[in-house]
C-alpha cells in the first residue's frame, strides 16, 4: 500500500472506515491517561497549580505548527504530484489547525494573566503565533471564496507554502529575540531541561493531541470527499431536471446554481 | 534581458500615464496621514511620537491599494497570457513587473515622506530615518504583495480577499520598519539590527515572491 494507491477515494474511504474506530479509541485512552497524569503532576514551586495549563497549552502550540507542516506537505502533493487527495487533506486540515492555534493562544493568555499580569503581550512568539492564526483564517477565507475546488486548491497550496516560512520564525523566535516567553525546554540541543515529573505527562499529552489531530483530520477528509460526491450528484441531478423540463439554456444554468446554493 | 527591460519600461509608462493610477497611491498616503491628526488629536508631541508608525501604516495601506493593478489590467487585455507564454522565464517577468510597480508606485511614497513628515512634526533626522527604512522595506511589501495579486487574478477575486491574504505576510516588515525608525528617534536601541533584518526581509521576498507568483499564475491561468 503506497501513497498513490490512496488516490482512489473509494479505497481511501474503505481504509479509513476501518482505521478510524481504533484511532479514536487510542486517542481517548491516551487523553485520559495524559489528563490523569497531568492532574496528578506536582505543583511548580513558583507557579503553583497554574503550571498545569502547560499540559494543554504546549501540545496545542506544537500542533498549530505541525498542522501547517502537514498542510505544506499536502500542498507539495497538490502542486508537484497532483495527488487527488492532497487538496482534500489540505482543505480539511485548515480549520483543525486554526482551532489548535486558537486554543494555544487562549490557554497561553489564561496562563499569562496570573504569571505576567497581562492577558496579552506583544512578544515575538505570541505575535508570530497570532500571525499564524491570521494566516489560517486567510487560507480558510480563500477556500470559501472560490467555488471551483481544484482552482482553490492550487491557489491555497501556493499560499500555504509561502506561509510555511513563518514556522521556523515561530520555533526560533524565543532564541533569536530575548522575549518574555520562556525559551524551548523540551526540543533543544543537549536534551530537555524539564523535570521528569512534568516531562512524561507532557509527552503523553503531546502524543494524545497528535492522535486527536490524525483522527479529526481523517474524519474531516472523509466528510470532504463525501461532500464533493454529494455536490457532483446534485449537479448531475440539477442538469437532468433542467434537460427534461425543456426550459431554455439560460434558466438551466440558473437552476444548477440554485441547487448547489441550496445545498 | 532586452525583453525584461522592455517589460519594465512598458509597465512604468502604463502606470504613470493617464489611467495608470500609480500616483493615486501617493494621494491615498497623504489622505491617511492627514486623517490621523483628526483621530488622535492635533497634539504635536504625540504626533511626532506616533509619526513613524503613522507613515509606515500609510505606506503599507497605499502599497496594498495599488497592488490590485499589478496583474489585473494585463489579465483583462490578454497581455498576461502573452507574458506567460513568452520565452522569458515567468519568474523573471514577474520580478520585472514587480520592480516596475515599485518604481512607479513605491518610490513616489518615499519621495512624499519628507513632506508628510512636516505635517507630523518630525525633525530632519526622524524623517530621514523613516524614508530610509521605507526605502529598504517597501520592496518587501511589493514583492510579497505580488503573491496576493497573482492569487487574486487567478481567482478573479480582488479587493478584500487579497488584503486578508497579504497583510499577515507584511506584519514582520511593519514591525522591523517601525522598530528601526524608532531606534533612530528615541534612541537607546541599536539601529543596525532591525534595519539589517528589514533588508533581509526585502531580499527574501525578492527571491520568494517571483517564484510563488509565477507558480500561482502558471497553475491558475488555464
Amino acid at each position: 500500500m503506497t501513497l498513490i494507491d490512496l488516490a482512489n477515494p473509494t479505497r481511501f474511504l474503505a481504509l479509513t472506515a476501518r482505521l478510524l474506530p481504533w484511532l479514536a479509541a487510542a486517542t481517548i485512552i491516551l487523553l485520559a491517561i495524559g489528563l490523569y497524569q497531568s492532574a496528578n503532576a506536582p505543583d511548580d514551586y513558583q507557579q503553583g497549580a497554574t503550571v498545569k495549563i502547560m499540559f494543554i497549552h504546549v501540545p496545542n502550540a506544537w500542533l498549530s505548527m505541525f498542522v501547517w507542516g502537514v498542510m505544506s506537505i499536502a500542498s507539495l502533493g497538490t502542486l508537484v504530484w497532483r495527488h487527488p487527495l492532497a487538496d482534500v487533506a489540505a482543505k480539511a486540515a485548515a480549520p483543525i489547525g486554526a482551532s489548535f492555534t486558537f486554543l494555544a493562544l487562549l490557554t497561553g493568555s489564561l496562563w499569562g494573566r496570573p504569571m505576567w499580569g497581562a492577558y496579552w503581550e506583544w512578544d515575538a512568539r505570541l505575535t508570530s503565533v497570532l500571525i499564524l492564526f491570521l494566516m489560517y483564517l486567510g487560507l480558510m477565507a480563500l477556500w470559501r471564496a472560490v467555488d471551483d475546488p481544484s482552482r482553490a486548491a492550487r491557489a491555497a497550496a501556493v499560499l500555504t507554502l509561502v506561509g510555511a516560512i513563518n514556522l521556523p520564525i515561530i520555533k526560533f523566535s524565543v532564541d533569536w529575540w530575548n522575549t518574555l516567553h520562556q525559551p524551548a525546554s523540551v526540543m533543544r540541543m543537549g536534551g530537555a531541561t524539564l523535570d521528569k515529573s512534568f516531562l512524561i505527562p507532557l509527552l503523553v499529552m503531546a502524543i494524545a493531541f497528535t492522535l486527536l489531530f490524525v483522527t479529526l483530520h481523517l474524519a474531516a477528509m472523509r466528510n470532504e470527499i463525501l461532500r464533493r460526491r454529494v455536490r457532483s450528484l446534485q449537479m448531475m441531478q440539477a442538469s437532468q431536471v433542467a434537460f427534461s423540463s425543456e426550459v431554455g439554456t439560460g434558466s438551466r444554468e440558473e437552476n444548477a446554481t440554485k441547487e448547489v446554493g441550496a445545498a | 534581458m532586452t525583453a525584461l527591460a522592455a517589460l519594465i519600461r512598458r509597465d512604468m509608462r502604463i502606470a504613470l500615464r493617464v489611467g495608470g493610477g500609480a500616483l493615486i497611491g501617493v494621494l491615498f498616503f497623504l489622505t491617511v496621514v492627514v486623517l490621523m491628526p483628526f483621530a488622535v488629536g492635533p497634539d504635536l508631541a504625540l504626533l511626532s511620537r506616533l509619526g513613524p508608525a503613522i507613515l509606515w501604516l500609510g505606506a503599507l495601506l497605499a502599497s496594498l491599494l495599488t497592488l490590485d493593478r499589478l496583474f489585473m489590467a494585463d489579465h483583462e487585455d490578454g497581455s498576461l497570457d502573452l507574458i506567460t507564454m513568452s520565452r522569458t522565464p515567468l519568474e523573471l517577468a514577474c520580478a520585472a513587473k514587480a520592480l516596475a510597480h515599485w518604481l512607479a508606485a513605491g518610490l513616489p511614497l518615499i519621495v512624499a515622506t519628507p513632506v508628510l513628515g512636516l505635517l507630523l512634526n518630525l525633525d530632519m533626522v526622524a524623517t530621514g530615518a523613516v524614508a530610509l527604512t521605507l526605502l529598504a522595506g517597501t520592496p518587501a511589501l511589493t514583492f510579497t504583495g505580488m503573491i496576493g495579486a497573482a492569487l487574486a487574478v487567478t481567482l478573479h477575486r480582488g479587493g478584500l480577499l487579497m488584503a486578508v491574504l497579504v497583510l499577515p505576510l507584511s506584519i514582520p516588515v511593519l514591525i522591523f520598519g517601525v522598530a528601526a525608525s524608532q531606534a533612530v528617534i528615541v534612541g537607546p536601541m541599536n539601529f543596525g539590527a532591525p534595519f539589517s533584518i528589514l533588508c533581509a526581509l526585502s531580499l527574501v521576498s525578492l527571491v520568494v515572491g517571483p517564484f510563488a507568483a509565477a507558480a500561482s499564475l502558471r497553475q491558475g491561468l488555464d
